[in-house]
């Protein structure tokens, strides 16, 4: 036998395949394995991206409400833009702080991203502190979330950022402590990458905030 | 852990599927400085009145948020059309569609219930 005659037998045999190699070739039977947490960025992802449609909702709430104002007070009575520039200027600097953080954890320096992270904790504590400074200051002078419907919107807009702030922040504290205690492990990087992308998902949201709700309610 | 002290990028190869990049200092300074700009630019031209069109001046800072949003993506969140191969701008391009959707859609209807509804309010107080 030569081995042209060889090559032919293999081509021709191929396409008769006995039917179990066949179907393997169009459906997978093993389950394959991805190394671990490597869809996890994916998934987050898509996470960001539902979170992102539960603030569309809570944006177009305040956009059909914002100017319900039930005879009580409006963005002009309420609203202190210097506050709010402060507030703006805190999420920003965490942001940048924060990406310090990722650049120290890519040169696997454990001391400068724990560093940085608690740096950023500030910043975040700080917008936090003016946040419920600011609601406590409405509340007092009796814009209460019940008062009207601008009110309800703008509470529930304001706060559920707020409130996503403070689970970052709780995150954040929570990572600080798993990356003392085992380093800039393989799990913890993904961990930190996930946060990246949840601290700056809640700052694109605060540029809707201060523009939609702030700059747009003291035209 | 401290395996590999050496700097990146392949210290961490056979994770790179996904793509995920850590950006550089020049792309977290360039982000943050344009955030700056394009959060000031608005803050100054509301807090001083510069313009005095009350459309305008929302047109116009509304054009600011959206670029900001934009530097945000490219410059903090490291967005581009390949990573993950693809899919996290394909579910971001999904979100944006139902995100106008949903807003547009919100706002339209409401402002055309509120305004067929308005003249009915009126009515009713004449009748009575």
């Amino acid at each position: 036998m030569t081995a042209s005659t060889l090559d032919t037998m293999t081509q021709a045999t191929t396409p008769t395949a006995s039917p179990e190699q066949r179907t393997a070739a169009f459906y997978e039977l093993e389950p394959h394995h991805h190394p671990e947490g490597a869809s996890t960025m994916l998934g987050f992802w898509i996470y960001l991206m539902s979170d992102c449609l539960i603030f569309a909702m809570l944006f177009a709430a305040y956009g059909v409400l914002g100017g319900n104002f039930a005879a009580g007070p409006g963005p002009h009575d309420l609203f202190e833009l210097p506050l709010v520039a402060v507030n703006t200027a805190m999420l920003l600097f965490s942001s940048i702080t924060y990406g310090f953080a990722m650049l120290a954890m890519a040169k696997d320096n454990k001391g400068g991203t724990i560093g940085w992270l608690l740096v950023t904790a500030v910043f975040g504590a700080c917008f936090l502190g003016i946040e419920l400074y600011e609601f406590s200051n409405l509340i007092h002078e009796g814009a209460t979330p019940m008062r009207s419907g601008f009110l309800t919107a703008f509470f529930s807009l304001v706060g559920t950022h707020g409130l996503h702030v403070t689970f970052g922040l709780i995150w954040l504290f929570t990572l600080v402590i798993q990356i003392s205690k085992k380093g800039l492990i393989q799990s913890n990087k993904r961990r930190l990458m996930c946060l990246s992308l949840f601290w700056h998902f809640l700052d694109v949201i605060w540029i809707g905030v201060f523009t939609f709700v702030y700059l747009m309610g003291m035209l | 852990m401290s395996e590999h002290a050496h700097p990146n990028p392949n210290a961490t190869d056979h994770h790179d599927e996904h793509g995920a990049s850590h950006g550089s200092m020049r792309d977290y300074v360039i982000g943050f400085l344009l955030s700056v700009i394009l959060t000031a630019i608005p803050f100054w031209l509301i807090g001083t009145h510069a313009i005095a069109d009350k459309g305008t001046a929302a047109l116009v800072i509304v054009a600011f948020a959206m670029v900001q949003i934009v530097v945000h993506m490219i410059y903090f969140l490291h967005m581009n059309t390949k990573s993950e191969g693809g899919w996290t701008f394909m579910a971001l391009i999904f979100t944006v569609i139902i995100l106008v959707i949903a807003l547009s859609g919100s706002l339209w209807v409401m402002y055309h219930l509120n305004t067929n509804m308005m003249p009915m309010a009126h009515q009713m107080e004449q009748v009575s």
